[in-house]
């Protein structure tokens, strides 16, 4: 059995496709392409054959139109912080609204909880045409098992063409359960959307930890759902109120399998995904001691230092400073990386940084094709030269 | 003299812990052949799921800790194999396999409804996965195996505190909170990398295990119920790829060279211009 459609007839076995397939889902045997279970479908290899060989498996099923276009608008999920709305939640509505603008329909919030008045109200300030509301004392924490019945309420009563959700912790827990519950397509960590002229949501999302872009498409399923990286959407801004706010009805199960015993902010120490500047350390860094100008620096600049992998490794900073793949991701306005190679599961978490400063004397290493400014030298010439010249402004300044 | 070993009163217990591995193609390793020089590509370059390490070392630690057994659990192509046996040379004591061409293509829906479909046939109080890999990386299989099965789950677990027959507790992350939980077994958790130290393969296991089955399950041994039938792979799927690119480029970058002092010089002058001095 065969993923792709093979025309045998215009194969020459010529191995395109096995070349350009990034999943080592084909293989040739007896001089024709096999796919395997590697195979994403992704059509590569389509593209790659110089001899049009190969296709997508007969059309998909363009689904029933008229129970498609049952579904319209664009719901966004709020999700709170300890002290009210999270941003992420304008960020959401500032990106649902371009959508639904786009499709000419309504942009609806749904803010579960409990006592969300407050949050609701902050949601029609911000645009939503119709803010539903979820409050009730079950659903004072997280938890993925009531939030997911109450959501399911909330799409099944209003119905929307596409779901967004914050690709936070709490979104990318609950997102996945809500979606295999309406059994429907759902996209993760998504850092753009658009719309096209079927209502289909092109949804397009860093995959291979940051090596690859995939556009990915769910349109013959209603909702179309997509989590949304933060800190990527410009937020929604304040507008005349003239939505409307409508209370659903929650009936929890009494027995619900999971309960929060306690809630506790974040230990302050993990701050490098808070930060606006990060003063990212590398082994360039040759001693743990010479962390010190980087941390005068990081003082100097109001942020704070970040790390590669291989110096929490070597114990010079907690893991809580690791950015990358397996530590943080990091979006500030300013990264400055000192001594960083660039590896790419370093790059995947800072590349969506607003502005980034590499210092490394190899003008080929890959940090440096993601800096903003590349700083060809040696950052124990640059560092300490530059933290004398901060020092005498300050002088400077005081006299 | 206490009983042994130490926690031998403890070990009445009979814990079914299951491990959800995914093999991954290795991501960034470029490997060169100590003796050709040449870049070692065989085959596929594949590797266990980094985070699948850590999942399988907290099910083993448990397991060494309160009783029980470790089933470690795959989705993937014949030489996903190779993940299984990584895992009973950690110490993992059944693995399975879910290969067929049918289950192709699947999404995280699709990967979710076919794992959860074979956990119906596995014993399991304590499921944990990866909080997410390092291919797909979309962390959604987790939750969505545990919608299948109707139970809690827990994601971006930090700390696994306590267990026993009934429920297990953990420090979960939820943004700019944590959260301590605790969830009735059957219940499903994903976790990050500061859950544990996973041990490392051992060599003494690696021959006690080398005749030790993988047994391997194709789509008939799910024996999928009526109307979910096309619940697997490509078709049961509503998500597809349309088209897979290069991240964008960086048209912005300007590069400075030039001697050390011009090079301080320039970067005072622009981190003032931006105000951050
Ligand atoms: C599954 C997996 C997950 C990983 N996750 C992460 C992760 O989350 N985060 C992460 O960072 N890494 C991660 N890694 C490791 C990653 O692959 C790299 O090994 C690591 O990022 C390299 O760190 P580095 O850039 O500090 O060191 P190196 O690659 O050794 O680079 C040091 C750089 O310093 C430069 N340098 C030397 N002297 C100076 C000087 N005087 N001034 C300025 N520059 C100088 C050198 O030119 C070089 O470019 C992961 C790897 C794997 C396999
Ligand atoms: C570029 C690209 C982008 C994609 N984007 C999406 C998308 O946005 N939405 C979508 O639905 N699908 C997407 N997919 C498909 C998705 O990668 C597959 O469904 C895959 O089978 C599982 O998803 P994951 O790798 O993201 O796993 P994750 O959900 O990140 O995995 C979490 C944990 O689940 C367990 N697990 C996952 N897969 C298996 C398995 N096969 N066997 C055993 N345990 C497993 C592991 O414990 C793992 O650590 C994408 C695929 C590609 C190639």
């Amino acid at each position: 059995m065969s993923v792709l459609r093979v025309a045998y007839e215009n194969c020459d076995g010529c191995g395109a496709c096995v070349a350009v397939c990034p999943f080592d889902g084909v293989v040739l045997e007896e001089g024709v392409p096999r796919f395997g279970a590697g195979c994403r479908v992704c059509g590569l290899c389509i593209d790659a054959c110089p001899r049009g060989a190969l296709g997508l498996p007969g059309e998909e099923d363009a689904g029933d139109v008229a129970d498609l276009s049952r579904y319209r608008g664009v719901m966004v999920v709020s999700e709170r912080a300890a002290d009210g709305l999270d941003p992420v939640t304008l960020e959401l509505m500032g990106e649902g609204r371009r959508l639904a603008d786009a499709l000419g329909e309504a942009l609806s919030v749904v803010v579960a909880g409990a006592d969300v008045d407050a949050e609701a109200r902050e949601c029609l300030v911000h645009g939503a045409d119709r803010v539903l509301v979820l409050d009730h004392p079950s659903l004072a924490h997280f938890r993925p098992e009531p939030y997911t019945d109450a959501l399911e309420g909330a799409v099944r009563h209003a119905l929307p063409s596409i779901v967004l959700m914050a690709g936070t912790p709490v979104g990318r827990s609950l997102a996945p359960r809500l979606a295999v519950r309406l059994r429907t397509g759902l996209t993760a960590d998504c850092t753009s959307l658009e719309v096209n002229e079927r209502g289909e949501l092109l949804q397009t999302r860093p995959a291979f930890g940051g090596d690859i872009m995939a556009t990915i498409l769910s349109g013959n399923h209603r909702p179309q759902m997509a989590t949304v990286r933060p800190r990527v959407m410009p937020r929604a801004g304040r507008l005349p109120v003239t939505g409307t706010l409508e209370r659903l009805p929650f009936r929890p199960d009494p027995e619900y399998p999971g309960r929060v015993l306690e809630v506790r902010e974040k230990p302050a120490a993990d701050t490098v995904a808070d930060a606006d500047v990060v003063v990212a350390a590398g082994r360039g860094i040759r001693r743990a001691e010479d962390l010190d100008m980087l941390h005068r620096l990081a003082d100097a600049l109001g942020g704070v230092v970040g790390c590669s992998r291989p110096l929490v490794e070597a114990g010079w900073l907690p893991s809580t400073q690791q950015v990358g793949l397996s530590g943080r991701t990091v979006r500030p306005k300013l990264y400055i990386a000192c001594g960083i190679s660039g590896a790419i599961q370093h790059v995947a978490g800072m590349r969506g940084s607003e502005r980034i400063i590499a210092i490394n004397p190899d003008e080929n290493a890959p940090i440096f094709d993601v800096a903003h400014h590349a700083l060809v030298g040696d950052a124990y010439e640059i560092i300490p030269a530059l933290l004398d010249r901060i020092e005498e402004r300050g002088d400077a300044r005081a006299v | 003299m206490g009983p042994y070993p130490p926690d031998a009163d403890r070990m009445v217990m009979h814990i079914e812990f299951v491990a959800l591995v995914k093999q991954v193609p290795r991501t960034g390793e470029v490997e060169v052949d100590p003796e050709t020089g040449n870049l070692v590509r065989e085959g596929v370059a594949a590797q266990t799921n980094p985070y699948d390490l850590h999942a399988l070392e907290a099910a083993l630690a448990l397991r060494d800790r309160l009783g029980g057994t470790v089933t470690a659990l795959s989705m993937g192509p014949p030489q996903a194999e190779d993940t299984l046996r990584e895992a009973f040379w950690m110490g993992a004591d059944r693995g399975i396999l879910l290969s067929d061409a049918a289950f192709a293509g699947a999404d995280t829906l699709a990967t979710a409804y076919t794992l959860a479909r074979a956990l119906r046939d596995i014993p399991h109080d304590l499921v944990l996965a990866g909080m997410q890999t390092t291919d797909g990386d979309t962390a959604q299989v987790g939750p969505g195996v545990a919608e299948f099965l109707h139970i809690a789950h827990a994601s971006y677990v930090l700390r696994i505190e306590e267990a026993d027959r009934r429920e297990v507790c953990a420090v979960v992350d939820a943004g700019d909170r944590v959260q301590r939980v605790a969830l009735a077994l059957p219940a499903l958790l994903t976790v990050t990398r500061e859950v544990n130290q996973p041990r490392l393969p051992s060599f003494r296991r690696r021959l006690a295990t080398r005749d030790r089955p993988i047994e391997t399950w194709c789509r008939e041994d799910l024996a999928p119920p009526e109307g979910e039938e096309a619940y697997f792979g490509l078709e049961g799927s509503p998500t597809w790829v349309e088209e897979i690119f290069p991240p964008p480029g960086n048209p912005e970058r300007e590069t400075w060279r030039g001697r050390p002092g011009e090079l301080t010089d320039r970067l005072l002058a622009q981190l003032e211009e931006w105000k951050y001095l």
